[in-house]
């Protein structure tokens, strides 16, 4: 288990190492344009949130492989290290950001839990809360009031790929958005609840 | 100092990729090979269990009499195994290697369906830029 500064080090590491890098203007212009495309297909706002979040959740569940190809990091010993990895080094290589996570302790247990799995520890109803101060996808995004009142999420996408790369490595999560500057609150923060840890698929046998 | 071939089976113990790098190897139908991968996965999930020390990750080499067994095992739950003769001492770094090739190739393909068998022209390109030609 590394701690904060190493974990900077590596995300500080993976983004510099990654040779590729695209203008983020076309990035974000891409990104709008996308949205914009959704809200006049869908013309309802709920349901364009939900089609985001499904596409970051096919986003997720790929670019969890190569995030863990490239940093070599191993299991999170509990859910406080993911909210760790996910902020200073997951955020840093791929948005080049690095939002505060506040971890948020689980609700008292009305039963004792068994952890029965050695390898983890981490009460389902824990969360941790990731404050971003930048957000590459709404550069210069300005909501017009019908969105603002429809409920739009506009970087909605990115509770989809976290909740997709965490089912990935067995972890089921709720993620969404507490608030959103561009909606005219004081900050952006997304909320990641731990649901349950997903216990190993026995295979069908088939054969 | 031989790599003899490579497997990529998917967390339910399919085989997604199977291509040899040597002549002279033992030609399996591919149904065998099917067959062998879903073995390992289960020789391999037993194996994490045995471990007399506590929890374990599952078995990381295979040793015969001629050839070596390397296995990748990865948070995500697939699998990367190469066969090589007993002297080869890269297995390991290959392997990541292939990881790395795998997440790029395979996974950012947006029309390739994870977990269903690797048919991919740029992986199959890396793979033979970072072991060499073979016949799948």
């Amino acid at each position: 288990m590394a701690t904060s500064k190493q974990y900077k080090a590596i995300g500080e590491d993976l983004w510099k190492s990654r040779t590729d890098k695209i203008n983020s203007e076309l990035f974000a212009l891409t990104y709008g344009a996308l949205v914009v495309q959704l809200i006049q297909d869908y013309e309802d706002y709920a349901e364009v949130n939900k089609q985001l979040e499904k596409m970051g959740y096919n986003i997720g569940t790929r670019l969890i492989e190569d995030f863990l190809a490239r940093s070599s990091l191993g299991r999170c010993s509990d859910f406080r290290e993911v909210g760790e990895v996910v902020a200073k080094v997951g955020f840093k290589s791929f948005l080049n950001i690095t939002p505060t996570v506040t971890h948020t302790g689980a609700p008292p247990p009305s039963s004792r839990p068994n952890s029965s799995t050695a390898q983890q520890s981490g009460v389902p109803g824990s969360s941790f809360i990731l404050t971003l101060d930048e957000n590459p996808l709404a550069e210069f995004v300005e909501l017009p009031d019908e969105a603002l009142e429809g409920g739009l999420w506009f970087s909605n996408v990115l509770c989809g790929v976290l909740r997709g790369a965490l089912e990935m490595v067995q972890m089921q999560v709720q993620v969404e958005f507490l608030s959103d500057v561009l909606r005219g609150d004081e900050s952006t923060e997304i909320r990641v609840t731990l649901l349950k840890y997903l216990e190993e698929e026995v295979p069908v046998g088939d054969d | 100092m031989a790599i003899f071939s490579l497997w990529v089976i998917n967390k339910a113990g399919g085989l997604v990729y199977q291509r040899n790098f040597a002549d002279g190897l033992a030609q399996l139908t591919s149904n065998e090979y099917l067959v062998l991968a879903g073995t390992l996965h289960g020789i391999h999930a037993i194996t994490s269990r045995l471990s007399p020390a506590g929890s374990s990750s599952g078995a990381q080499v295979i040793e015969g009499e001629s050839f070596k067994m390397t296995i990748l095992l990865t948070a995500t739950g697939t699998k990367f195994v190469l066969l090589t003769s007993l002297a080869e001492a890269t297995a390991d770094s290959v392997l990541q290697r292939v990881y790395e090739a795998y997440a790029d190739a395979v996974m950012k393909n947006p029309f390739h369906t994870p977990e269903m068998p690797v048919r991919s022209e740029g992986f199959d390109t890396q793979i033979t830029s970072l072991i060499g030609a073979g016949q799948p």
